[in-house]
């Protein structure tokens, strides 16, 4: 407990945090002006055309990289499950690997091979999400009950037979669970990803904010946002015709 | 006389079981809509995987990976790291702190649990909108990614740690109110409704009643998103907040793998260590 304290007063401490600078009355002022160039928003057609084209991007990204990241992960699920003991461990470590680190920091080392543009952005989401994705997958198949596929490989099925023929069809409800869960998250991660370049609304959304346009840069945040709740509601209903 | 030949079978039992697979149609129908589905999302995406096999692309790749090792491992550098792991650590706290702050008003705000005219079974109009205004406030906080919070306030206050801290707190923020809010409501009601229907207030009721009750499950997530926040700071630093990912960002536009290679294990490092950590606090706190 006071291991904890210190840590929280030691981290308030060291950073130097620029609290004054903050709150006082010129810098409210300044604030002020800076919200206020946010509104209204600018809605021409043809900047409302090139965020359309910038979300359906940054869905495509999502989608994407969600389905590449399903069939990775599944491929990898099952080298990682209990069952392998040869495969299991340095197929958990890659899983791990891929896992920790962050979709931007995937992105911006992809940037160097695939050039700027979603496709980097697709890849670097496909690659973190299958760690994910493989990870949870493995867990859904160790968990699965043993019976049938007991039952295949007693008649004398092969591993790959008994993984679609018995497994899978046990894990599917959670596998789509699951998929559908890191979709919500993928869409969010896509729409940032363009910040370093991977295209999609987040690339749009640095280069108008590096130009101080804020009047384009509310029209964007307000796409992603709208991303965001369709992607949500998509997802929620798919849940809800799953379960019933 | 039919019963027994096979070329004629009319008895349902001598028929021989169908050779293919029961399940065939529905996932040829699936994989099919997957593939159909596929050609116009790899076009929006520019989808080719064949750019990185080609000859300039392996040969910018296999330079760049090839320069990870060996890792620099320089005592100048190794200390610039020690620091700004530091600070990311610390970055994630102050967050994580001032999440806190914002979500305990705002839980209490928009909790069913508390409310006093639901008792009577149905809650009343007017503290029902305003629990719902706190609730899309919430969800508004949550909803914006913390990247673009983080290159807002970049803007107002300048390059540094404050920025990734304001962007952890107000995301954060968002998450724990809702979280915390759906763990209160989970929870047995009785002894809150009882000590509110005796007329106890509020407050009382929460710190009697509510809190004893969830106060494991409170702490579990809150150390979990800790670790979460670790590693959205690092991904803060890429647009200037200071700490391992500014040092990752510097050292990827200067194509220096030896340093990247570095970076990225002790990120990998640190990770571990939250995830360990995290561990211990939830099995000690809880």
């Amino acid at each position: 407990m006071a291991g904890l304290l210190a840590l929280v007063v030691s981290s308030f401490w060291s950073l130097d945090l620029q609290w004054a600078q903050f709150f006082s009355a010129e810098a409210a002022a300044s604030m002020g002006r800076f919200v206020g160039e946010f509104f209204p928003p600018d809605l021409s057609p043809a900047f409302l055309r090139k965020v359309g084209v910038g979300m359906a991007e940054t869905l495509a990204m999502s989608l994407l990289g969600t389905l590449l990241a399903v069939v990775g992960g599944l491929a990898l699920a099952l080298p990682a499950s209990k069952g392998q003991q040869l495969l299991r461990a340095p197929t958990r470590a890659v899983l791990n690997a891929l896992r920790s680190i962050p979709e931007l920091v995937w992105a911006a080392l992809l940037l160097i091979s695939a050039g700027l543009g979603p496709f980097a952005g697709t890849v670097a989401l496909a690659l973190h999400t299958t760690g994910v994705l493989g990870r949870l997958f493995a867990e859904s198949i160790e968990n699965a009950p043993a019976g049938p596929a007991f039952a295949l490989r007693a008649q004398g099925a092969g591993t790959l037979q008994v993984f679609f023929y018995a497994t899978l069809p046990q894990v599917l409800p959670q596998v789509m669970s699951y998929t559908l869960y890191r979709w919500e998250n993928n869409i969010r991660a896509a729409a940032v990803l363009g910040v370093v370049g991977a295209g999609g609304l987040g690339q749009l959304l640095a280069f108008h904010m590096g130009l101080f346009h804020m009047a384009k840069t509310a029209t964007i945040l307000a796409a992603m946002l709208l991303l965001v709740a369709l992607v949500d509601s998509l997802s929620y209903a798919w849940r809800r015709g799953l379960t019933r | 006389m039919n019963a027994a030949n096979p070329t004629n079978p009319t008895n349902p039992a001598l028929t021989p079981p169908a050779d293919r697979d029961p399940a065939w149609w529905p996932r040829v129908f699936w994989c099919s809509a997957a593939l159909v589905l596929l050609w116009p999302l790899m076009v929006a995406t520019e989808f080719k995987p064949w750019v990185l096999l080609e000859a300039s692309s392996l040969r910018v790749s296999g330079r760049f990976i090839g320069s990870f090792f060996p890792p620099a491992l320089d005592a100048e550098f190794l200390t610039l790291v020690a620091r700004d792991t530091w600070r990311t650590v610390a970055i994630a706290t102050a967050g994580i702190t001032l999440a806190w702050v914002i979500a305990v008003p705002l839980t209490l705000l928009s909790t069913r649990v508390l409310s006093i005219s639901a008792l009577s079974g149905r809650m009343a109009t007017l503290p029902f909108v305003a629990r719902q205004a706190v609730r899309w406030l919430l969800i508004v906080l949550r909803s914006v990614p913390e990247l673009v919070w983080a290159l807002i306030f970049v803007r107002v206050v300048g390059l540094g740690p404050t920025s990734g801290v304001l962007a952890i707190a107000l995301t954060y923020g968002g998450m724990l109110g809702k979280v915390y809010a759906e763990i209160l409501e989970s929870g047995e009601p009785l002894a809150t409704q009882t000590l509110l229907r005796n007329g106890s207030g509020r407050m009382q009721a929460f710190f009697y009643a509510l809190l004893p009750g969830s106060s494991a499950e409170l702490v579990s997530y809150t150390v979990y998103r800790w670790e979460c926040a670790i590693r959205s700071s690092v991904v803060l630093g890429f647009v200037g907040a200071g700490g391992l990912g500014q040092q990752l960002d510097n050292a990827m536009k200067m194509f220096n793998g030896g340093e990247v290679a570095t970076l990225l294990l002790v990120f990998m490092a640190l990770v571990a260590l939250a995830d360990r950590v995290s561990a211990l606090l939830r099995k000690g706190l809880a």
